[in-house]
């Protein structure tokens, strides 16, 4: 598959939210507001893109030479947890206004699936390191596209009082995101 | 006293982690395309959740405060590691149609926040009990959907035919990726009816227009490191601990 195809099939054909089921929880815990979305949004795309490229180094260049395959799970949540945890200290220092934007999402990162499962899913399909970085930027960019499209659609539905009580909140919001899927699966075509 | 079946109750009804807790979204919604693959899913979390109540448990003495989230990631990776090889080896299909989800198991909130919330502050015995009441809760939950989403949108049950396709039309949608947010949707709806009309039982006087309680990760210590909720439900719910 060329990158382009990847790239475009990673954000719309297997968007990350609605047809991988990956990343629910910030997915709905973080999208009652569009302003916190976005920024939810852009730190993933920032930490998934990193991770790709750490763990990839050390799955091809640690892992594979020692025969230690097996134990990518415990590398790789490591790996991205000790990388929020470097990119935290070096955006404070370097670039304090970014910090501010997006600080506060970072640790809430680490136990993001969505950042493990690109990783997973690059180390199964074998992609290049190239392919790597373009399917973890595609990917986190499919998960910025869902989750302010969600943030924009709560918080329209919130300010609806006619709801009956029981589907108020989450219930109303796992509806909504089955009709975007749905909507999304008509991307379906687009890549063979 | 340790009552273990008041434990297990806890984790199967009264905290159950989909519908009452809503944690770990991302399996539930994924693999449940057949109850067969919700009971898969469950029994492996199980195990890890009792591995690892039982580990952390163990170590909480040993286990200075400040590092205590990556020491519980580590734990929980190394059974999440063991119950793959186990997988891998003796149920291959299972593997299979679980695939990635299997290692995403290490990022499940309801293992981390299990271990935060109870093991953490218990003794072995009880978070053992813990683990199984919430693995239970969490296998029954995923059972629950998958039987629906496959008898919906396939007409069996178990692989058993329920619905005979000679007067059934089967919903693809159901097993399809909206047909799980949309089942769960519902699903939580129906379990939240039941919740409001016990809380306005129990306390005539409180309103409860919806919005406010039960939002995402609703009871989990984690919300404030994995994503979901405000600060203003985590100290409602902190409050409410401390007053019992």
């Amino acid at each position: 598959m060329s990158l382009l195809a990847l790239f475009i099939s990673s954000i719309f054909v297997n968007n990350i939210l609605l047809a991988r089921f990956l990343g629910c929880c910030p997915f709905l815990g973080v999208s009652s507001q569009l302003e916190t979305a976005k920024g939810m949004g852009v730190a993933v795309i920032f930490v998934t893109t990193f991770a790709a490229i750490m763990t990839w180094l050390a799955y091809t260049f640690i892992l594979v030479p020692l025969g230690l395959e097996y134990l990518y799970t415990l590398a790789f949540i490591l790996i991205i947890a000790a990388l929020v945890q470097f990119v935290e200290i070096v955006l404070k220092k370097v670039m304090p206004g970014l910090y501010k934007s997006l600080g506060i999402f970072l640790p809430l990162i680490t136990t993001n699936c969505a950042v493990l499962g690109v990783a997973v899913i690059n180390m199964n399909e074998k992609y290049s390191l190239v392919a790597s970085i373009v399917n973890a930027i595609g990917s986190s960019a499919g998960f910025l596209v869902a989750i302010v499209l969600m943030a924009g659609i709560r918080e329209k539905i919130e300010m609806n009082a006619e709801m009956p009580r029981c589907v108020r909140g989450l219930p109303i919001a796992l509806v909504t995101a089955g009709l975007m899927s749905i909507a999304f699966m008509g991307f379906n075509g687009l890549i063979k | 006293m340790i009552n273990p079946l008041k434990i297990i109750k806890n984790g199967i009804v009264t905290e159950n982690p989909t519908f009452v807790l809503v944690l770990g979204m991302c399996p539930t919604l994924a693999v449940t395309s057949s109850a067969i693959n919700g009971l898969g899913m469950g029994l492996a979390a199980t195990a890890v959740l009792i591995g690892s109540n039982v580990a952390v448990a163990l170590l909480r003495k040993f286990i200075p405060d400040e590092i205590r989230i990556p020491a519980f990631i580590v734990v929980i990776a190394g059974f999440v590691t063991v119950v793959q090889l186990l997988i891998s080896a003796y149920t291959p299909e299972l593997n299979k149609s679980l695939g990635i989800f299997i290692p995403l198991i290490v990022v499940n909130c309801i293992i981390l926040a299990r271990a935060e919330a109870f093991a953490f502050k218990n003794g072995v015995a009880a978070s053992a009990f813990d683990g199984i009441g919430m693995g239970l809760g969490f296998t029954a939950a995923l059972i629950l959907i998958g039987a629906i989403r496959e008898l919906i949108g396939n007409g069996t049950i178990f692989g058993a035919t329920i619905l005979s396709p000679a007067f059934y039309q089967p919903a693809l949608l159901a097993i399809l990726a909206p047909g799980g947010f949309i089942t769960l949707g519902i699903l939580m709806a129906l379990f939240r009816k039941r919740q409001i009309r016990k809380e306005e039982e129990a306390n005539p006087n409180a309103k409860f227009d919806g919005w406010q309680q039960l939002d995402a990760c609703g009871g989990c210590a984690l919300k404030n490191i994995c994503g979901g909720g405000t600060q203003a439900v985590v100290c409602a719910k902190e409050k409410k601990e401390a007053g019992k």
